[in-house]
């Protein structure tokens, strides 16, 4: 498919959701909002996922962090989209600060220490309590007006977090960094060995991944108007993410908005029509998938597929 | 003699116990082709990380043209322009032969845009011969094709001082030749290289100054006419029956 025709379709893509408020009822823009919700946090995760390559499980940590550090200003007096920014600053300076230290660990240890982070976070939120509320949660200021009202603000709001970190998205993937990345990603021991200096790059590729999950995290506190530990900080959102971002093609520009749209859709069918097996027939799928499409659904080359199809259909039993 | 642009001063690298090199101190010359040979084990690829820091030097200092180097890292070390290319090769295998390239000129060779890197990268792979592969994928490629992709990435680095440590193994005798006129190109730009070779007959056809190593130690060094006849390396090295066949070869004409 050309470069061109798939931006044409991401165009379509982002128009059929914003619509969703005029050609359908709250559930279906509800929907809408968790899609670009989920989208935003996979293109995050593929900035240290997919273009360094390093299997990161922090994004429920930084979802979390954005959740308080966007409802404590508020509370305090702060204007809502200020606080926002206030959260998307704390959570990428964490991330750098962070990154630093656990960005020397390679693999499998990177991965654990990431995860060991959702953790630790959580259980620093839930026993700060005179701050945090801790586990009784903490409630954050209203957005005036009706439900439908707040739906489509909140599906704006999404989307507009979901393009900006797509335009950045595709700004680092033709940039020095980008490049700097993939050799990362290819070969870090070359990459050091041509001049790239890695452990900076993955600070950056890891902050760019954490900044905007708190945005993410702090514009979801203000559209639920209540915050708790173990909604904020969740493992599963911290696995689903990758999953998604995998599912689509990891290191690419669009492969993200498709896993994450291909995967919550799916969900969404199976939750619909199978009430007791959904999660199971998903972990099959997720299973499948990641087996015979390693390289993800945008990675599949659709003309061959095509044109196989018809020739087999056309000539029955020719092929062995 | 033209002016020293690497200084060794006593550099040792130890692994726990093991003394992978002790104490060498040596010059390399602005511009000149210098053998470093030695048997398995002996030190030569430690050495070339030590200098490229790779493994920081246990003792001793470098000083690459009059800087103190001995602590830098590795991208350190390529952006000052001490390029390397590896024993086993290490492409950047999902890339293209160009990519590949690309990547020494735009972070090695200190080019703004990654534009303007593509464009060095295929002046690098004109001049080693690959333009006609520029668009394969690094891993596609033959031994000796990998090999040059190796050193066209390295030469994008616009390097002062290359490295080479056994660019010429696995390869066959043709391949050899052309990797030869390579390296004797490159020299004539005036980049100094240091090679690894096992080969007796490209150090005797290439290496103004050998360098042997032997456990972790500068045994000797000299012209390579001189070396050959020198009984600690035919000792350690070379073996009797070479170093009677070379004096044979030499005296007949």
């Amino acid at each position: 498919m050309p470069q061109s025709l798939r931006y044409v379709l991401f165009a379509a893509w982002v128009l059929a959701l914003a619509s969703t408020p005029l050609w359908a009822e709250n559930y279906v823009v509800r929907l809408a909002i968790v899609i670009a919700m989920y989208t935003a946090l996979t293109l995050s995760w593929n900035f240290i996922g997919g273009f360094a390559g390093y299997p990161s499980f922090s994004t429920a940590a930084f979802f979390g962090l954005g959740c308080y550090a966007g409802a404590l200003p508020q509370n305090a007096g702060v204007p809502m989209v200020l606080a926002w920014a206030l959260a998307t600053l704390f959570v990428g300076m964490f991330a750098a600060l962070l990154g630093i230290i656990i960005l020397r660990l390679r693999g499998h240890y990177f991965a654990i220490a990431s995860f060991a982070l959702v953790e630790v976070v959580r259980l620093v939120i839930s026993s700060w309590g005179n701050l945090t509320g801790g586990g009784d949660g903490l409630n954050v200021p209203l957005v005036s007006g009706g439900p439908s009202a707040v739906a489509q603000t909140f599906l704006g709001v999404m989307i507009a977090i979901m393009l900006i970190v797509f335009a950045v998205t595709i700004l680092v993937d033709r940039s020095r960094l980008g490049f700097g990345l993939s050799c990362i990603q290819q070969n870090e021991d070359a990459a050091d060995m041509v001049g790239v200096d890695t452990t900076r790059y993955k600070v950056y590729a890891y902050t760019l991944s954490a900044m905007f999950c708190g945005t993410v995290g702090a514009a979801y506190a203000s559209w639920t108007g209540y915050i708790d530990p173990s909604d904020s900080f969740s493992i599963i959102m911290t696995v689903k993410v990758p999953v998604m971002c995998l599912l689509g093609g990891a290191g690419t520009v669009l492969g993200p908005v498709v896993g994450a749209a291909a995967f919550l859709l799916l969900e969404e069918f199976f939750w619909a029509n199978f009430l007791e097996y959904n999660r199971a027939i998903l972990g099959v799928i997720i299973v499948v998938l990641i087996f015979f499409l390693p390289g993800g659904l945008l990675r599949i080359s659709y003309s061959d597929l095509l044109s196989r199809t018809v020739r087999r259909s056309t000539q029955p039993g020719a092929t062995p | 003699m033209s002016a020293s642009i690497l200084e060794l001063e006593n550099v040792s690298k130890h692994f726990g116990g093991i003394r992978a090199v002790s104490s060498v101190s040596v010059d390399l010359r602005e511009g000149e082709i210098v053998a470093l040979i030695g048997p398995n084990g002996a030190g030569k690829t430690t050495l070339v990380n030590v200098i490229t820091g790779v493994h920081p030097a246990s003792a001793g200092r470098i000083r690459f043209l009059g800087a103190d180097v001995t602590r830098q890292r590795p991208f350190q070390a390529a952006r000052r322009g001490l390029a390397r290319t590896f024993q086993i090769v290490q492409p950047f295998p999902r890339m293209s032969v160009l990519e590949n390239v690309a990547a020494g000129a735009l972070f090695g060779g200190a080019h703004a845009s990654v534009s303007d890197a593509m464009e060095a990268a295929r002046e690098q792979l004109d001049f080693t011969g690959l333009t006609a592969f520029a668009d394969r994928a690094a891993s596609a490629l033959t031994l000796a094709g990998r090999k040059r992709v190796e050193l066209a990435k390295s030469l994008a680095m616009k390097p002062k001082i290359l490295m080479l440590d056994e660019v010429n193994a696995g390869l066959n005798s043709s391949e050899i030749d052309g990797a030869l006129t390579l390296i004797r190109r490159v020299s004539e730009r005036g980049v100094t290289i240091l090679i690894i070779e096992h080969l007796m007959k490209v150090v005797l056809s290439l290496a103004q100054r050998v360098l042997v190593l032997h456990h972790g130690e500068l045994i000797a060094e000299g012209k390579p006419s001189d070396i050959v006849d020198d009984p600690r390396v035919i000792e350690a090295y070379l073996g009797e029956k070479f170093a009677r066949r070379f004096k044979e070869t030499a005296s007949h004409g």
